[in-house]
């Protein structure tokens, strides 16, 4: 069922002179959903969401926002806002002023705007620091106030651009929850885009693996992550081996492959202990590499070396084919 | 003073004292301290010493010797405030700093308003940065050639029977040659604009090119207009620039004697020409006394642009 705010692009290019950087795009985002743009850097996700955001212009094709062609409006007449990779925040304006700023463009009176900023700001629960200015704030901090700042336009939309890249590892954990969290509270689309898989699988409803100009495949992220339709999207989202068998590629997680003692033979390349689990890579006499993730206990019980000789084997049900 | 601004030893503090048995590391250590005290000093020494010589010392001599006495014929050292007392005595002095003033002001605003939109151009409208890069250098052209040279060459052009009257005569848009062109206020401030726009372009254009881009269009993304973005975002991100030019302006305003010569054929006057005259007349302690007076007046004014604007984070 379509309905509510529902975003759809259609046939969507957008060429730089010679180069499509994003090549004759179908897709319609349900309303309310966290989808992640997921992609190598160049694939044209970035170049996808700006056009969206309305900062770059379509080459062809159109934009379709609950029903309306937005592909021509100005960014902010398009139910769209846009929280900027390195968060853009105006250096010179407190942080509330940096929230109030598109009401105060619009020409609302500073004591509503200030209370509206307010609220948003008690959103992201910043509160406490909405006299400073942005330079006086850490990263995660910059961070909610772009959030507060883009939420202010009471979008239909929100678009991120790569918003937790700038992030150490571990505020990065934290405010994807948060960002998750809020999307929920807030009932909009997000639409995120990043190269990080754990990220997308993390937070998305749905994910859009791009790759080269084109989308390679969306849906649900444990669909996307249990039945890759490519070899790229195997590789890319990671966890996966991709092995040649007659008759076209097929893929198996690496959960799947048990250490055996028949099954197809292959060489110990590496051993990485990760806690709950320890990561082996093998060769195999084909020269695919195959990672093997294994439980902690059963690797133990029978440790092996780099080096070592082993054969490698699977249910047959777990087994994907590739379709390209 | 130098030395203040250079932390003593500041550049040796990495290489900390190399770890000896216990004794030896204390006496090791205050050896070294008192070593880098001295060795800062050394540091600082070779600025110091340039300033004291080619800024310190002439100040202080001009402020000795506008308290001398002169005759006709002669200077004879003295303490005596005779020098002040004229100078503040006379109106001519009022009218001449009036004078002074109103070129620094109008010029300001001119080279503000041209500088300024020189600068958003570069900045924002032309894209490559190689265009960004030739354009720039097309700007300082001008300055291949002595500035006694650019100001010259607008007498031809302005004169009576110039190439400015001739054409406007030729267009029948005036019937008689137009008397104000040159030797008169126009003419001086029109050469003050010319010479001195691109110091008010290059702080500025240094300014708006670390302005980040995705600021902008956080603007437009939050609605507003190019007009908007200018006025709220573009302007007070780049006043400090617009404060360094204005420096440069006011200062070699405030201080030229030579333009307001040629171009008003010595008709028009300021603090400078009055600065001039006194030497021309070998009234050097009369010359030092209204310098002492000019150089206080161009402070004060910094000091009181510096209050609005603080461009320490520019320098």
């Amino acid at each position: 069922m379509r309905g509510g705010f529902d975003l759809e692009l259609v046939r969507l290019t957008k060429r730089y002179g010679e180069t499509v950087a994003v090549r004759d795009i179908n897709h319609v985002f349900a309303p309310g959903s966290y989808v992640c743009l997921l992609g190598p850097s160049g694939c044209g996700k970035s170049s996808t969401l700006r056009m969206i955001a309305g900062h770059e212009e379509v080459s062809e094709g159109s934009i379709l926002l609950d029903g309306h062609d937005v592909s021509f409006l100005p960014p902010a007449q398009r139910g769209t806002a846009m929280m900027f990779q390195n968060y853009a925040l105006f250096p010179h304006l407190s942080v509330r002023d940096n929230v109030a700023f598109s009401l105060r463009m619009k020409g609302v009176d500073k004591a509503s705007r200030h209370a509206r900023a307010n609220e948003l700001l008690a959103l992201v629960d910043m509160t406490h620091l909405a006299d400073r200015l942005p330079a006086q704030l850490s990263g995660g901090q910059q961070q909610r106030v772009a959030l507060a700042r883009a939420l202010v336009t009471e979008p239909k939309v929100l678009l991120l651009d790569e918003p937790l890249s700038a992030l150490d590892p571990f505020l990065r954990i934290r405010m994807r929850a948060e960002l998750k969290k809020l999307q929920r509270e807030l009932g909009i689309t997000f639409i995120h885009v990043t190269h990080g898989q754990d990220e997308a699988l993390a937070l998305a409803d749905e994910i859009v693996v791009m790759n080269d100009a084109v989308i390679e495949q969306a849906g649900p992220a444990r669909e996307v992550w249990a039945t890759p339709r490519t070899e790229f999207v195997a590789r890319f989202i990671g966890g996966h081996n991709v092995i040649s068998l007659p008759g076209g590629k097929a893929t198996v997680r690496a959960d799947a492959v048990q250490l055996g003692q028949d099954g197809l033979p292959a060489t110990i390349t590496a051993v990485e202990y990760q806690g709950a689990s320890v990561a082996v890579t093998t060769r195999t006499e084909s020269g695919d590499d195959v990672l093997a993730l294994l439980p902690e206990e059963a690797f133990f019980a029978a440790p092996k070396s780099p080096g070592d000789a082993v054969r490698l084997s699977w249910d047959d049900s777990r087994l994907h084919r590739l379709e390209a | 003073m130098a030395p203040q601004g250079v932390r003593p030893g500041g550049v040796l503090s990495p290489g900390a004292p190399p770890a000896q048995t216990d004794g030896k590391k204390q006496k090791g250590r205050a050896h070294m301290s008192t070593n880098r005290h001295v060795l800062g000093w050394l540091q600082a020494a070779p600025l110091a010493a340039i300033l004291l010589a080619f800024l310190i010392a002439p100040i202080v001599m001009i402020v000795i010797v506008s308290f001398w006495g002169a005759t006709e014929f002669s200077i004879y050292p003295a303490f005596q405030f005779d020098n002040y007392e004229f100078l503040f005595g006379s109106p001519v002095t009022y009218r001449v700093f009036l004078a002074t003033f109103k070129y620094a002001l109008i010029t300001w605003a001119l080279t503000l308003v041209i500088g300024f939109t020189v600068a958003y151009f570069l900045a924002f409208h032309v894209r490559s940065l190689t265009m960004q890069v030739a354009l720039f250098l097309i700007c300082t052209i001008p300055f291949w050639t002595s500035n006694i040279i650019r100001m010259i060459s607008w007498i031809p052009f302005l004169g009576r029977n110039g190439i400015a009257n001739q054409t406007l005569i030729s267009w029948g848009v005036i019937d008689e040659p137009l008397e104000w062109l040159l030797y008169s206020d126009f003419s001086v401030l029109l050469a003050f604009v010319h010479l001195y726009t691109l110091f008010m372009v290059v702080p500025i254009f240094n300014t708006m090119m670390r302005i980040d881009k995705s600021l902008l269009e956080a603007a437009r993304d939050a609605g507003a207009s190019g007009f908007q973005t200018l006025v709220h975002i573009i302007i007070p991100l780049t006043k400090p620039g617009i404060m360094i030019g204005t420096i440069f302006v006011v200062t070699l305003v405030m201080g030229d004697f030579i333009t307001v010569r040629f171009m008003s054929g010595s008709q028009r006057a300021n603090v400078g020409r009055l600065i001039s005259n006194d030497i021309g007349l070998l009234q050097y302690p009369s010359a030092a006394a209204t310098a002492v007076v000019l150089l206080c007046t161009v402070l004060i004014v910094i000091a009181i642009l510096l209050r609005f604007v603080n461009i320490r984070k520019e320098l």
